[in-house]
């Protein structure tokens, strides 16, 4: 599983990768998270709005800083 | 109309709040307000106190009306549309959508990207920091609402003619390559219940704080100076009403400069008491919102030199062209 999150550096990004590491911590998943700040990349997943999530190269959630029980049920569902 | 301008008195001008701060420095500081020193820590407290309240219960309300108003629906909205209704759409959502500085670019790419004529695209992104439905509120506060409204006309208009002039130049090849050609994201968000609504609101009302409050302060703290310390001469030399070129130096200062429009609303305020003309301080304004270096870095990324230039070009010169006629017809509105 590859978990993406996608966001220029801001505040939020940060948070968002706290949560999603909170998250796979809880839930005992090792996976790697890739933090993809650059403006084009981020463009390329159709994504406006940042903070995004995105689990192996699908877009999970945009625009929201997800609390780590939303992550988790994002991660079920993804698996 | 009495109900409306007692609502507009205590809840926009916060009458209550002069008075209460008056008291506070005349009473307890033991200083006349008709002073300098006075004068100044009064406007300081009670503009500061004002621009907070009136920030965080503007800000909950609109950001619950744009929580309806997500940039995807936008550009699957603007997405129907073809020329000059969709330049005026545009510029109208651009004024109701959230965002951040952060997100124009991408944002810019996902509207060019699905389709959306660059114009269309422009019209969206000039009118989103220019006019803000929480600042035209401020305005009103600070001036009346006959300013709020020629503010939020010319700043619409300002949005739609650039857009237009832009998609009549057919600039569509100095688009950097890259921005056309990516996939539109089309996953359903889940509809946001009440409960995110709130959620949503709170978040930004501590997301903009954290960010403006600083601006604030340094508007608020220039604004006071201006009031009371910076004398009224100098002030008309450089930016008075008959001068002809106040309105190029309030453009030139302006532009370059990035503040949150809410930080440059005490200044507003306290330019005008010094007779500075209206439509100086509008091409202030709209020069340190809609134009800043900061993002025309971005924008550089997205953007060739000569699109760049030209936006940069047409958005200054409607801004300095809005000074002159304001200054010209400012009368009728303060």
């Amino acid at each position: 599983m590859i978990i993406k999150v996608l966001g220029p550096g801001c505040k939020n990004c940060v948070s968002l990768k706290e949560n999603t590491e909170k998250a796979m911590k809880e839930m005992g998943i090792e996976a790697e998270i890739i933090k993809v700040e650059d403006m084009k990349d981020i463009a390329s997943y159709g994504v406006m709005r940042t903070p995004a999530l995105v689990i192996d190269e699908k877009v999970v959630s945009y625009g929201k800083v997800l609390k780590p029980n939303d992550i988790i049920k994002l991660l079920e569902k993804n698996k | 109309m009495v109900v409306f301008s007692w609502l507009n008195r205590q809840l926009l001008k916060m009458e209550w709040l002069f008075e209460l701060i008056r008291l506070l420095v005349e009473k307890i500081f033991g200083l006349s307000i008709d002073e300098r020193l006075g004068g100044s820590i009064h406007f300081f407290i009670y503009d500061f106190i004002k621009i907070f309240i009136l920030l965080s219960v503007l800000i909950f309300t609109i950001s619950y009306i744009q929580s309806y108003f997500p940039p995807e629906r936008t550009k699957k909205i603007l997405g129907r549309l073809n020329g000059l209704p969709a330049n005026i759409l545009g510029a109208f959502l651009g004024t109701v959508t959230p965002f951040c500085s952060c997100s124009s670019i991408p944002i810019f790419i996902g509207f060019t990207s699905a389709g959306l004529p660059l114009g269309v695209t422009f019209s969206f992104l000039i009118s989103s920091p220019l006019v803000d439905l929480a600042s035209i509120i401020l305005l009103a506060s600070i001036f009346n609402w006959k300013t709020a409204i020629a503010y939020v006309v010319v700043g619409l208009l300002l949005a739609v003619v650039s857009g237009t002039v832009i998609s009549k130049l057919k600039l569509e090849k100095h688009v950097e390559p890259y921005v056309y050609g990516n996939k539109s994201l089309d996953i359903e968000q889940e509809e946001m219940t009440i409960r995110d609504r709130v959620e949503f609101s709170k978040e930004q009302v501590k997301d903009i704080i954290k960010r403006v409050w600083k601006y604030i302060i340094i508007g608020v703290g220039i604004g006071a100076a201006i009031h009371n310390y910076i004398p009224e001469l100098l002030i008309t030399a450089v930016l008075g009403q008959d001068k002809w070129y106040s309105v190029l130096i309030a453009a030139f200062v302006g532009i370059p400069m990035y503040a949150d429009i809410f930080g440059t609303l005490p200044i507003a305020e306290a330019l005008i008491a010094k007779n500075v003309g209206l439509g100086t301080v509008l091409t202030f304004m709209m020069g340190v919102t809609a134009l800043s270096l900061p993002s025309m870095i971005m924008l550089k990324q997205v953007l060739k030199p000569r699109l760049l230039w030209t936006f940069i070009g047409l958005v200054s010169a409607g801004i300095i062209i809005i000074g002159y006629i304001f200054n010209a017809i400012g009368y009728m509105f303060i």
